[in-house]
């Protein structure tokens, strides 16, 4: 199955060329300039700079994660925040209390978030739209408050430190990069693993009981274990990244798992495109840079400024950055097809 | 008489698909003219474009008014009352407020006006403090005619008045539609699929298919033609 | 037991204050399908703009007044200019524009006012009634809440622009073809649940004292509340406020500490609705195939 990760929608400019060259071949090209630019920027800029843009990937996963949900299952999802959480404290917790390599703390974070959301999607199965939404907040609510609670494990208010890890000697790169390389590695692994079940028969069926659950049904679709599936795999990719953060950032507190980024992922999500994947990218750019920029605009009001940057992307594209440009770009190329149909065609 | 209505060329939309191709309709004044076609001919479209609920392009003409890109509340203020495809009752409100509803373009109190209703449909008065929703399929398509009527139109479009009711019952609410349109003035403008009622009263017709119009002329004169019947009408 | 009955009107009139904000919440639902998540904001600043005229020297009922003026107002502007853009888009789309809506206010309010804890007047002497049992503040309350209730009823209810709001929420659509402007009974209708969320902030602010985040815990209830009664339902708004209230303080006061408060209330509520999943109150959506 190829992965297919195409902002331009192929099937229908219904062309076997573009300026000579094939889908595939143009995807293949797209994709390896990408990954070398991505690859080689770290070395360009500053030690922060890179932190920042990790940071980005980090949260990209965790909005495509609830793109999973919210997107292409139809279920809000108001408590990401929370289980970005939960893998970040696993992590925490492993290293901190059990010396466990940073590493070796990225499966049972995925895994423990994995039976979470499964858990979660069960009695989920039985809310719907704003209902929905309040069983997730109730999730975003109580994170912050049961980590506090159980102190011993979490270090309660004061949080967890952890030791940042080390680079392999044999690289010769510093720690920002190294981190840099491990997080992008696992975004590619999520996109990759993504891409392959949303444009597959899973997919399919996802889309199918979001937008029309009792014909869906009638099908023959399961959809309650679609559904939690669904559930189960979105928490896994935000855990992820939540594991991702604690490793990062070297430290965990309650604080940093507010409502405010369960709000924040939803944001991100929106703002991408909720139905898309390369949204989740254009999400964690904007959860990362908006609020920064809006305060060193801004030392009054910096909060008023990422509100009124919301506004104005929501009236600007409603489906989000990649949900409203990519039909406009498909749009543009069935122009050119028209126009001049030597460059795309048979 | 002169025609309170005319569609001059008019095309129509449904969603991004033209399904009207460029129509010309005209209702008399004080006359009944009825649309008739298989599903999918474009009728109802066509009316939700005199109201304005649907894109379109062409002439609208209304009483010396242009409708083309007036909202539907403007249009409904005009004089064109329309009781779209489903009744469109408010069915979690009671019947007299459905009613008041209807006149809510109208100054002063609308009570005289709802009696004058219930004198067309007296069963609406037996169950005029009851949910609309709890109504028998005929008598919310009286309800959604009573409330047509309340805002004192001059034209009054009907979208398949007939359907889901049986014959008896779409016989009586025709007969009371034909008395209305006597009594009060008002012109009809008629979608039906049900031709062979529709075409007793009616006094000019259009035939409607895949949005064009096939054949049009004085209603008696479609219901003698027996190519016609048989080949659109099935009788 | 004295101190149960105490607890209990106590919660009563915290429900109050939620069940008025959950009103709100349902009457923007019910005509919109948006859940507004600025409500809380918006009436938080209302609630500074009494503040700042009770301040410079009115007398509270006039501030009062003049507060749900101009909320009422500002609550139809901001329909118009902020969510008009975002109406025909998906709600996702609204819903972000609700959150960015409350930050901002939340925002600004900090600018204008700063982040101080401010001392808010209460219109009610803060006496014991009834042999301790509530104090006329809380009687005060529960009083105003009701006063405001019963307006909306008959406004609803008997007037002719009250029935078109009703309608138009219902079935925009034959609204329209019955004359009525849907635009503005939307306007109208964001206007009265600012309006409503400005008494609700008023209400409470002697209690919770005036700072830009009073209103987010009570917009959580509120919220919760509104589902507990069943998102559509106006009547649900009010019962689930008002069982809200009194379960927050019951639950507080003699359960656990008030750090679990907010989820153990929480996680109470979303047992009822695992066993009623539309709310009390709430029709289920029969779906037509």
């Amino acid at each position: 199955m190829t992965k297919s990760f195409s902002i331009v929608s192929p099937d229908k400019l219904a062309a076997d060329r573009y300026a000579g060259l094939t889908t595939e071949s143009w995807r293949w090209l797209g994709t390896t300039a990408l990954i070398v630019l991505v690859a080689l920027l770290p070395f360009a800029l500053s030690n922060y700079h890179v932190f920042e843009l990790t940071m980005v990937m980090i949260y990209a996963i965790a909005v495509l994660g609830l793109n999973i949900l919210t997107g292409y299952n139809g279920q809000i999802s108001l408590g990401h925040g929370g289980f970005f959480a939960v893998g970040a404290y696993t992590t925490a917790i492993l290293m901190h209390h059990y010396a466990v390599p940073y590493w070796a703390t990225l499966p049972p974070a995925a895994l423990i978030c994995f039976v979470l959301g499964v858990l979660f999607g069960l009695p989920a199965l039985r809310f719907e739209g704003p209902y929905l939404a309040l069983v997730t907040l109730a999730m975003a609510v109580a994170t912050p408050q049961v980590l506090k609670y159980f102190d011993n494990w979490t270090g309660g208010q004061q949080g967890l430190n952890l030791v940042k890890p080390s680079p392999p000697a044999a690289l010769g790169i510093d720690r920002d990069r190294w981190l840099y390389f491990i997080t992008l590695l696992v975004l590619l692994l999520a996109i990759r693993v993504a891409a392959n079940l949303l444009h597959g028969r899973t997919g399919r069926a996802l889309v199918a009981i979001r937008d029309h659950p009792i014909a869906a049904a009638a099908m023959g679709i399961d959809t309650a274990r679609y559904k939690t599936l669904a559930f189960g795999t979105s928490t896994l990719f935000t855990g992820v990244a939540g594991a991702l953060s604690a490793i990062v950032i070297g430290f965990v507190a309650p604080e940093s798992f507010t409502l405010f980024l369960s709000i924040s992922f939803l944001v991100g999500s929106a703002i991408g495109g909720i139905a898309t994947i390369g949204g989740a990218i254009v999400g964690g750019i904007f959860i990362q840079f908006v609020p920064n920029l809006a305060n060193d605009i801004s030392d009054a009001a910096p909060s008023a400024l990422y509100g009124v940057a919301m506004l104005l992307f929501m009236y600007a594209m409603p489906h989000g950055v990649v949900g409203t440009l990519g039909p406009l770009l498909t749009r543009s190329m069935l122009r050119i097809q028209a126009r001049w149909p030597a460059l795309i065609g048979k | 008489m002169a025609p309170i209505l005319e569609l001059h060329r008019l095309k129509a939309f449904y969603g991004q698909s033209e399904v009207v191709h460029g129509i010309d309709v005209a209702v008399e004044e004080g006359g009944m003219t009825v649309l008739l076609g298989a599903n999918g001919a474009g009728k109802t479209t066509t009316l939700r474009a005199i109201c304005g609920m649907v894109r379109s392009e062409g002439e609208i003409r209304f009483a010396g008014e242009q409708l083309e890109r007036r909202t539907t509340e403007q249009i409904a203020g005009l004089g064109v009352a329309h009781v779209p495809e489903g009744r469109g009752t408010f069915m979690a409100l009671t019947v007299e407020e459905n009613l008041r509803l209807g006149g809510y373009t109208r100054a002063g109190r609308p009570d005289a006006d709802i009696q004058r209703m219930y004198g067309y449909f007296p069963i609406l008065a037996a169950r005029q403090h009851q949910q609309a929703g709890s109504l028998s399929g005929g008598e919310q398509q009286m309800l959604a005619i009573a409330r047509a009527l309340m805002m004192g139109p001059r034209l009054l479009v009907l979208d398949e008045p007939s359907f889901g009711l049986a014959p008896r019952i779409v016989e009586e609410i025709f007969n009371i539609v034909d008395r209305i349109r006597r009594e009060e003035h008002v012109s009809v403008l008629l979608v039906e699929q049900n031709a062979s009622l529709a075409l007793e009263l009616a006094d000019h017709a259009y035939l409607l298919e895949t949005g064009y119009v096939v054949t049009s002329g004085s209603a008696k004169a479609l219901a003698d033609d027996p190519q016609i019947r048989r080949s659109y009408l099935g009788y | 037991m004295h101190e149960l009955l105490q607890q209990i009107f106590s919660g009563l009139a915290a429900g109050a204050v939620y069940a008025s904000v959950a009103l709100a919440l349902v009457m923007i639902y019910r005509a919109t399908d948006l859940v507004n998540f600025a409500q809380g904001e918006m009436a938080m600043f209302s609630t500074y703009i009494a503040w700042s005229l009770v301040t410079v020297g009115l007398p509270f009922w006039a501030a009062f007044l003049i507060t749900l003026v101009a909320s009422f107002l500002g609550g139809m502007a901001i329909e118009r200019i902020i969510i008009r853009p975002v109406e025909n888009a998906p709600v996702l789309a609204a819903v972000i524009v609700t959150i960015g809506l409350g930050l901002i206010f939340n925002s600004l309010a900090g600018w204008f006012y700063s982040y101080t804890v401010q001392d808010f007047p209460s219109p009610f002497p803060d006496r014991p009634l009834f042999g301790a049992l509530m104090t006329t503040q809380e009687l005060g309350v529960v009083g105003v809440t009701l006063v405001m209730l019963t307006l909306l009823f008959l406004f609803f209810r008997f007037t002719k622009t009250g029935l078109a709001m009703r309608a138009a929420a219902q079935n925009p659509e034959s609204a329209r073809l019955c004359g009525i402007p849907v635009g503005r009974m939307l306007a109208i209708g964001w206007g009265l649940a600012a309006a409503i969320g400005a008494t609700a902030g008023i209400m409470v602010a002697p209690v919770l004292f005036l700072d830009p985040y009073m209103m987010s815990g009570v917009l959580l209830y509120a919220f919760a509340g509104a589902l507990l009664g069943g998102i559509s339902s106006p009547v649900g708004a009010l019962v689930g406020g008002v069982i809200v209230g009194v379960t927050e303080n019951l639950v507080g006061t003699y359960l656990i500490p008030t750090q679990l408060k907010l989820t153990v209330a929480l996680a109470l509520i979303i047992l009822v609705l695992v066993f009623r999943p539309n709310g009390l109150f709430g029709t289920a959506i029969v779906r037509r195939v």
